[in-house]
């Protein structure tokens, strides 16, 4: 294990900057690897990770709810998967995509809509915090 | 070969919902070829199928509990997740795991990635119509099953892997025993590999088919078999993660063909390889404990990969200081090889897509956790 694993390579950008930032990457050689998207409530975090010669690189930005994304589809193709994964996990619009599947790539019509973004309400487990669950529930009794 | 212009008849595209449900694929797949008579001239991907929430329900599960959970990404290859996610872990918590522990897990690692190929082989032969070859490749594959059995306990679902090294040991007999069955199992695909590697009905089927270039394999982030059958000597064992940094002979396997048969070979000469790696691992095992406790929880974030069969094996996690996770997130290799797979159809013949499809080994399951 290396200290290439603790995100170390991150290079901080704006979404207008995406496509070119990627561009350049890609003219050096790397490989598209995948995007990791986490919800941070107010905004979300978009880490692309790269390959360069066996050394993982990235590029990190926040993207504001309700905001587009330019798509990664016209430099790597493959970027078109993960993009439509996204799109409906997090429903987060990408633009400019390949292949849109305007949010049906995995989700059904009837599925919850972007079932990844946490939201209140919905973020206690009973299996894991029955006492918090109790508390939602009944706000000052107890079990 | 006519071309369009020069037929007698206008030609007109058809659409073909290849799967979800079809004879070729154990999960659930669609394809949707466009085709000019028989050749395909398009192929568009619909997942979803299988879509169980597992990087959802991860943030809802105690961060050890996490380890069961994510061995259940894959049916095939369940310990290589449940591995990945332990390193990661024990990287966000600066978890010094016992030697022996590493392994240990190089062991049972490298036996899931000989039962994943001899399930592929099987499967492969079988959708180019050799049924009898896929028995007995699947008969091969038993004897690794037993001994993962007789090791850890269950065929499948090892459950040894736990954060902080491994929860089973081996002892003088089991080492003996599984030394026993690698010798037997390649004395077996000694007899039966030959088949696979030089009958001409075989070749005719799988030499030339479903191209993939070295470079194509690289802007399509081809990952494992599919990229290194390409030319492209990608495999993260060695990066020197568990204790493959200890072992010799962590050397990317690479054919040049790019097709079907290159990626069926890279296969047949892992199990090989694996073999060797596991031998090794047995006669190079040190002593000592087998895990070691850990306190706290994960603060942090980690992006963690490996080489499971299929390939490039990744896992970001981000941890918040509490028993939850703040975010799991699983990037198997299937889902890496799909654009490749979307590029390897186009100009095939229609009678060739169930092939094409299984070359790069599928998993849906793993795509879709």
């Amino acid at each position: 294990m290396g200290e290439e694993f603790m995100l170390n390579n991150v290079q901080e950008i704006t979404p207008d900057r995406l496509v070119g930032e990627a561009s350049l990457i890609k003219g050096q050689g790397c490989r598209f690897v995948t995007v990791t998207c986490t919800d941070l409530g107010e905004a979300h975090d978009l880490i692309y990770h790269f390959d360069d010669k066996g050394e993982l690189r990235h590029l990190r930005l926040k993207l504001p709810h309700g905001a587009t994304l330019p798509s990664l589809s016209g430099v790597w193709f493959a970027a078109v998967i993960i993009e439509n994964e996204i799109q409906d996990l997090f429903g987060i619009t990408v633009t400019g995509m390949a292949i849109d599947y305007k949010g049906r790539f995995i989700l059904a019509e009837s599925s919850p809509k972007a079932p990844f973004n946490k939201l209140g309400g919905i973020a206690v487990d009973v299996r894991v915090r029955p006492a918090a669950a109790a508390e939602a529930a009944a706000p000052g009794e107890a079990l | 070969m006519q071309t369009t212009a020069t037929r007698a008849f206008p030609t007109r595209n058809t659409v073909i919902p290849f799967g979800p449900q079809h004879p070729v694929l154990p999960e659930p797949l669609q394809l949707r070829l466009v085709l000019e008579d028989e050749c395909v001239v398009e192929a568009l991907p619909a997942i979803g199928y299988c879509h169980r929430g597992l990087e959802k329900i991860a943030e809802k599960k105690d961060f050890i509990q996490n380890v069961y959970l994510v061995e259940r990404i894959c049916g095939i290859c369940s310990f290589m997740h449940s591995l990945n996610y332990c390193q990661g872990i024990e990287e966000l918590m600066k978890v010094d795991v016992p030697r022996r522990a590493k392994y240990l897990r190089v062991v049972w690692a490298e036996l899931h990635r000989m039962h994943s190929h001899l399930l592929f082989l099987g499967l492969v032969s079988d959708a180019f119509g050799f049924e009898n070859l896929f028995m007995q490749l699947w008969r091969v594959r038993e004897h690794i099953l037993e001994i993962m059995e007789k090791t850890a306990g269950a065929r499948i679902m090892l459950s040894v892997c736990s954060i902080g090294g491994v929860r089973r040991d081996l002892d003088d007999g089991q080492k003996a025993e599984t030394l026993r069955v690698l010798d037997q199992v390649e004395r077996e695909l000694e007899e039966l590999l030959p088949t696979l590697m030089n009958d001409y009905s075989v070749r005719q089927r799988l030499c030339g088919v479903g191209l993939l270039p070295p470079d194509h394999a690289h802007d399509l982030g081809a990952v494992g078999p599919t990229a290194r059958a390409s030319g492209i000597p990608m495999d993260h064992r060695q990066t020197g993660y568990a204790a493959y940094g200890d072992l010799d002979g962590v050397t990317p396997v690479t054919e040049t063909g790019g097709d079907c048969y290159a990626r069926i070979m890279i296969r047949v000469r892992e199990l090989h390889q694996s073999a060797e790696l596991v031998r090794q691992a047995i006669q190079k095992i040190p002593a000592g404990p087998i895990a070691v406790p850990v306190k706290g929880n994960p603060d942090g974030e980690v992006l963690v990969r490996m080489e499971q069969p299929r390939g490039e094996l990744i896992f970001y996690i981000k941890g918040n200081g509490t028993r939850n996770l703040e975010r799991f997130r699983a990037r198997t290799p299937t889902f890496a090889n799909l654009p490749a797979l979307l590029h390897m159809l186009p100009g095939c013949q229609l009678a060739d897509v169930p092939v094409i499809i299984l070359s790069i080994d599928p998993c849906i399951s793993c795509t879709e956790c």
